[in-house]
């Protein structure tokens, strides 16, 4: 909401707010040197799971875009840190039905340039395929981003010289199971959506989902700002790609299909369509869920019975808790509203009004 | 030289398929004039708006404002060139609040980039202070100022149909397109209705083209009236002519319009 500015209460604002990411520094840094390395990996699961919700959420909740391509920017993102990660020495070991093309052959670049270039090429094939496939609208949209993330999975498997075809690409450096990287993607990534949302341009985007025809006839160009939100939320997806494949160290094709989308779907549409905090909280409540329910899968007794192991139990019941978030909370659990600190602070004044409204 | 049309249509045509919705229309707007659009349901008169305003690329014809030639280009083009409607169906962003639709009309002439906005730069902040601002004077200006916070879907209908003006307004426009503004309105809200037209009109110094199906909203502040039937122009005049031309009512039998005309 844009509106009128109180200069005070902006002040207050700022301070709880780096007082908030102070204590997020802390936990992460208590969290790096104290958990387990499996805690650690499920934690930075959820980050990324994060990272792709919240960029997800970008363009289908915040811009009405029903884009099911969200693996395939993963792929491409992971790819290309990948290949820029990996030591010149591994390239040469896991290469072995063609040589690698120059010139990632030859180069070895440090995370943090490979993150940018994995979103920036991302984003490019974003724009690149945005030109024809945005002017689709509605279903049509889905099945053919669906179709392009399924295109960059053939390609995949097939330009050897390039991605190593099925085999993959092995021992890729793990900088992502840090929970600084992670966790400071996740913090970037909600910085720029967040800020780009409640922008004059996020009003656009709103407006471009609510209505399209009157938007563009109130002077909203709806391709730029549809291409916008597009290429925005692909260069997070390659982002969250990029870390995917430095947590788990190996990928191939059949890394990145079409279930990897349907996760974030889950996660963003139980968050919340619109809400970048129901995306977060959601992605950190799944993750952990999804870890925790995995004993359910193996086989176990009750008394004299024994129930055999059911793979793929686990999903059975995330289904069935979206439909009942689905039945109960129409919108998700956050239907569209974010945590912000005013909306603390007025609930910290309403309870004290009322409190000295019952003394007095 | 003779300042040129703030809108200017000729020869336009229309075609769906197999189906002429407009043919041959003719129409000059003069800066400062409103102008009434009637006929019967049908007629091809959303069609002429949607065509203006860049939904539809005529079939033949051509459309012109304050001199430039706008045929076919995109809405959001044409809106820029100065030219804002409204819509049949009330059709507010719902969801958004009052301001917040004010805001994306009044969104075209933000001036800072994305990546200015994204980062909040002090010149970004500063207009979009300054848009809000704006935007809520504007509100105040039409009586909506109360609302800025609803939710826009959730308004009475009169309401929406003021915020919807208000949207318009917020481009700046200087042709202004109503389509059938007091639907569904009874006498005393069409009343009020009319003094708000008129009372726009000069405030904003704005062109006018109404549609409406309420003859005396029409008779009653309507300079000049051209009438539509299957997408013919069966007159043009003003608004006593219209009331006598036998076409006129003839196409109006069993809508009543002798009753109204007879007020
Ligand atoms: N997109 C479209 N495709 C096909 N036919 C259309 C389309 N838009 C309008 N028409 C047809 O064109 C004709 C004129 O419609 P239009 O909406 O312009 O009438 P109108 O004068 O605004 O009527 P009303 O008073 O009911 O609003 C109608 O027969 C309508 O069915
Ligand atoms: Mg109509």
């Amino acid at each position: 909401m844009l509106g009128v500015y109180n200069p005070a209460r902006a002040r207050l604002k700022l301070l709880l707010t780096f007082g908030g990411l102070a204590v997020l520094a802390a936990a992460i840094w208590w969290g790096n040197a104290n958990l387990s390395s499996y805690n650690l990996r499920i934690l930075n699961l959820a980050g990324i799971n994060a990272i792709l919700a919240v960029s997800m959420n970008l363009i289908f909740g915040f811009t009405g875009l029903f884009s099911l391509g969200h693996a395939g920017f993963m792929a491409v993102g992971a790819y290309t840190c990948a290949l820029l990660t990996l030591p010149v020495a591994t390239k040469d070991s896991i290469f072995l039905l063609a040589p690698l093309a120059w010139p990632f052959s030859v180069i070895t670049l440090p995370p943090i340039a490979a993150v940018v270039c994995a979103g920036a090429t991302a984003g490019l094939m974003a724009y690149l395929t945005g030109f024809p496939v945005l002017r689709l609208r509605g279903d049509y949209l889905g099945i053919a981003t669906l179709g392009f993330a399924e295109i960059i999975r053939v390609v995949a498997n097939n330009i050897p010289s390039i991605t190593n075809g099925a085999l993959g690409l092995k021992g890729i450096p793990s900088f992502a199971s840090n929970l600084w990287w992670t966790w400071g993607c996740v913090g970037i990534t909600v910085f720029v959506i967040s800020r780009l949302v409640n922008s004059v341009y996020g009003r656009s985007l709103l407006a471009v989902r609510e209505d399209e025809v009157a938007a563009e006839i109130m002077g909203v160009n709806r391709t730029y700002h549809k291409t916008v939100a597009y290429v925005i939320g692909s260069f997070f997806a390659g982002v969250g790609g990029a870390l995917m494949g430095s947590l788990v160290t190996t990928i191939d094709p059949k890394t990145f299909g079409f279930t990897l989308t349907f996760n974030i779907l889950i996660i963003v549409v139980a968050g919340g369509l619109g809400s970048i905090t129901g995306s977060v909280l959601t992605s950190v409540i799944y993750t952990v869920l999804l870890e925790a329910l995995r004993p359910i899968e193996a086989s176990w007794r009750i008394g004299p019975l024994r129930v055999p192991e059911i793979p793929g139990l686990r999903m059975v019941v995330f289904s069935l808790v979206l439909l009942v978030i689905i039945l109960f909370y129409q919108r998700g659990l956050f239907g569209g509203r974010e945590f912000s600190w005013d909306r603390v602070l007025d609930w910290i004044d309403r309870r004290r009004s009322r409190k000295q409204g019952v003394r007095a | 030289m003779k300042e040129p049309k703030e809108l200017s249509v000729r020869g336009l045509t229309m075609r769906f398929g197999g189906l002429t919705a407009v043919r041959d229309f003719e129409l000059e707007l003069a800066r400062g004039e409103l102008v009434g659009l009637i006929g019967p349901n049908g007629a091809g008169k959303t069609t002429v708006f949607n065509v203006v305003t860049g939904v539809y690329r005529p079939t033949a014809g051509s459309v012109s404002a304050a001199g430039v030639d706008i045929t076919g280009w995109r809405p959001d083009r044409v809106c820029r060139q100065g030219i804002a409607r409204t819509f049949q169906n009330i059709r507010l962003m719902k969801s958004l609040s009052v301001l917040d639709n004010v805001i994306v009309g009044h969104r075209l002439r933000l001036k800072s980039s994305l990546p200015a906005a994204i980062l909040r730069t002090p010149g970004y902040v500063k207009e979009e202070q300054s848009m809000a601002r704006e935007c809520l004077e504007l509100l105040d200006a039409l009586g909506l100022v109360r609302y800025a916070n609803a939710p826009a879907g959730g308004l009475p209908y009169g309401e929406q149909r003021r915020v919807e003006v208000a949207r318009a307004l917020a481009t700046r426009p200087r042709v202004l397109l109503l389509d059938e503004p007091a639907a569904g309105m009874n006498p005393s809200e069409s009343m009020a209705l009319c003094q708000f037209i008129q009372r726009v009109r000069s405030d904003f110094d704005l062109t006018v083209l109404l549609i409406e199906h309420d003859m005396s909203v029409v008779m009653g502040i309507c300079e000049r009236i051209t009438v539509l039937d299957h997408g013919e122009t069966i007159a043009s005049g003003e608004p006593a002519d219209i009331q006598a031309n036998q076409r006129v009512i003839e196409a109006y039998l069993g809508v009543g319009f002798k009753n109204v005309a007879a007020h």
